[in-house]
C-alpha cells in the first residue's frame, strides 16, 4: 500500500508541477475507491494537494515563474467568488436542481476548455510539440493570445498592474477573472486549477509557466486553509498524506523543471488532452451513478487515473527527448 | 478551496498541518540535494552527456 501511495504521488506530482493542477480530482476519488471515508478522502486529498503545492511553488519560485502580485489579487477575488458559487449551489439545492446542473456544467466546462486549449495549441507554430529553445526563452518572449491582447488594449481602467513578462493589465480584469473562476470553483466544488490556468493565460495574457507557478502559489493558501478545516474534523490522515507526499515531492520537481524545457504549445496539448479525458471520465461516471451501475462509475475513475499515468509518462518522455534534441543540436555547433 | 469560512484555533490541527508543511520543506531540500549530487550522472545516463534540467 505504501509503494502504491508513493507511485501514485509521483504521477500526481508530475502533473501538478507541470500543469499547476490535477491533484484533487485524482487523489480523492482514488482514496474513496480504496474504501476510505468521504471526509478522510477529501481531507487527506486536500492536505496532500497543499503539501505538493508548497513543493511545486518553491521550485517555480526558483525558476522565477511565480507572480506574487497577481497571486494575491487572485486569492482575494477567488475567495469572494467561491462564496457566491456556494450560495448558488444552496439556492439550486432548494429548487432541487443542484445535482443535475452541476454535473452537466462540470462535463461541459472540462470538455469545452479541453477542446479550446487543444485547438489553440495545435494551431500554434510550435504545435508539432517541442521547441528546443524553450529552456532559454525569456518570459517576455512568450506569445500572448489574441483574446488577451484585445482585453489588455480595450480595458484600461486604473489601477494598471505590471506582471511578470512585462504584461500591463487593469487590476479590475484580474479581479473579474479571479471572481469568475472562484464562482465556478465554488459552484462545482473543485479546486479550480483547470479553470484558473486557462483563464490566466487567455483572459489576462500571463505566460504559461507564470500561470502555472502563480496558480500553485494560490493553491498553497486555499489548500492550507481547506486542510486545516478538514483536519479539525479528523479528516486528515498523516499515514496517507506522508507517503503520497514522498512520491509527489520528486514528481513536482520533475514536472516543474519540465515546464522550462517543453514548449508552451506542448504544455497546452497535454493540458487539453487531460481535460478531455477528465470530461469523458466524469460523463461516464455520472451516467453510471444515474443508472446505478457500479461498473461504469469504476470505469470513469480508471479512465481518469489511466489518463494521468499516460500524460505523466508523456511529459517525462517529451522532456528527455527535448533535452536529447537540444544536446544533439549543440554538439555539431561545438565541433 | 476554502472560501470565507473562518477557521477557529486548534493547536492539534495546527501541529498536523505544520508537520505536512515541514515534510514538504524537508523533501524539497532533500530531493534538491539529491538532484545536485546525482543529477549530472542521471542526465548523462538519460541524455547522453552533461546537461541541466534547470
Amino acid at each position: 500500500m505504501m509503494a502504491l501511495f508513493v507511485g501514485f504521488g509521483l504521477v500526481v506530482g508530475i502533473l501538478f508541477g507541470f500543469f499547476g493542477m490535477g491533484g484533487s480530482f485524482l487523489v480523492t476519488p482514488a482514496l474513496l475507491m480504496l474504501g476510505y471515508d468521504a471526509s478522510v478522502a477529501v481531507g487527506s486529498g486536500m492536505a496532500f494537494v497543499f503539501g505538493t503545492a508548497v513543493i511545486a511553488t518553491l521550485k517555480h519560485h526558483d525558476l522565477g515563474q511565480v507572480d506574487y502580485k497577481l497571486g494575491v489579487i487572485m486569492i482575494v477575488g477567488t475567495t469572494i467568488g467561491i462564496e457566491v458559487g456556494r450560495a448558488s449551489v444552496y439556492y439550486l439545492e432548494e429548487l432541487g436542481l443542484a445535482g443535475g446542473v452541476i454535473s452537466v456544467a462540470y462535463v461541459v466546462l472540462l470538455g469545452g476548455i479541453g477542446l479550446m486549449v487543444t485547438r489553440e495549441a495545435l494551431k500554434g507554430d510550435g504545435g508539432s510539440g517541442i521547441d528546443h529553445e524553450a529552456a532559454d526563452k525569456d518570459l517576455s518572449e512568450y506569445e500572448i493570445p489574441e483574446v488577451a491582447k484585445k482585453i489588455q488594449r480595450t480595458v484600461r481602467i486604473p489601477p494598471m498592474v505590471t506582471l511578470r513578462g512585462d504584461i500591463r493589465v487593469s487590476a479590475w480584469v484580474i479581479t473579474a477573472v479571479a471572481f469568475s473562476t472562484g464562482l465556478l470553483s465554488g459552484f462545482l466544488g473543485v479546486g479550480g486549477g483547470f479553470i484558473r490556468m486557462p483563464a490566466m493565460i487567455y483572459a489576462i495574457g500571463v505566460p504559461v509557466p507564470v500561470a502555472v507557478g502563480t496558480d500553485l502559489f494560490e493553491i498553497v493558501f486555499s489548500g492550507g486553509i481547506g486542510s486545516y478545516l478538514y483536519g479539525q474534523g479528523g479528516g486528515v490522515d498523516l499515514a496517507i498524506v506522508a507517503p503520497l507526499l514522498f512520491g509527489s515531492a520528486l514528481g513536482a520537481r520533475i514536472g516543474s523543471a519540465a515546464t522550462a524545457i517543453v514548449d508552451s504549445d506542448g504544455i497546452k496539448i497535454y493540458f487539453g488532452g487531460m481535460l478531455l479525458a477528465g470530461a469523458v471520465a466524469v460523463g461516464i461516471g455520472e451516467v453510471g451513478s444515474y443508472l446505478g451501475n457500479q461498473l461504469l462509475e469504476t470505469l470513469g475513475l480508471v479512465l481518469v487515473i489511466g489518463a494521468a499515468v499516460v500524460v505523466a509518462g508523456a511529459i517525462v518522455y517529451t522532456t528527455v527527448a527535448s533535452l536529447r534534441a537540444t544536446r544533439s543540436q549543440r554538439a555539431p555547433a561545438a565541433d | 478551496m476554502a472560501g470565507l469560512e473562518v477557521p477557529t484555533w486548534d493547536p492539534q490541527t495546527a501541529l498536523l498541518i505544520g508537520a505536512i508543511l515541514v515534510e514538504a520543506f524537508v523533501l524539497y531540500v532533500g530531493y534538491g540535494g539529491l538532484e545536485k549530487l546525482l543529477g549530472p550522472r542521471l542526465m548523462a545516463f538519460l541524455v547522453g552527456g552533461e546537461s541541466s534540467a534547470e
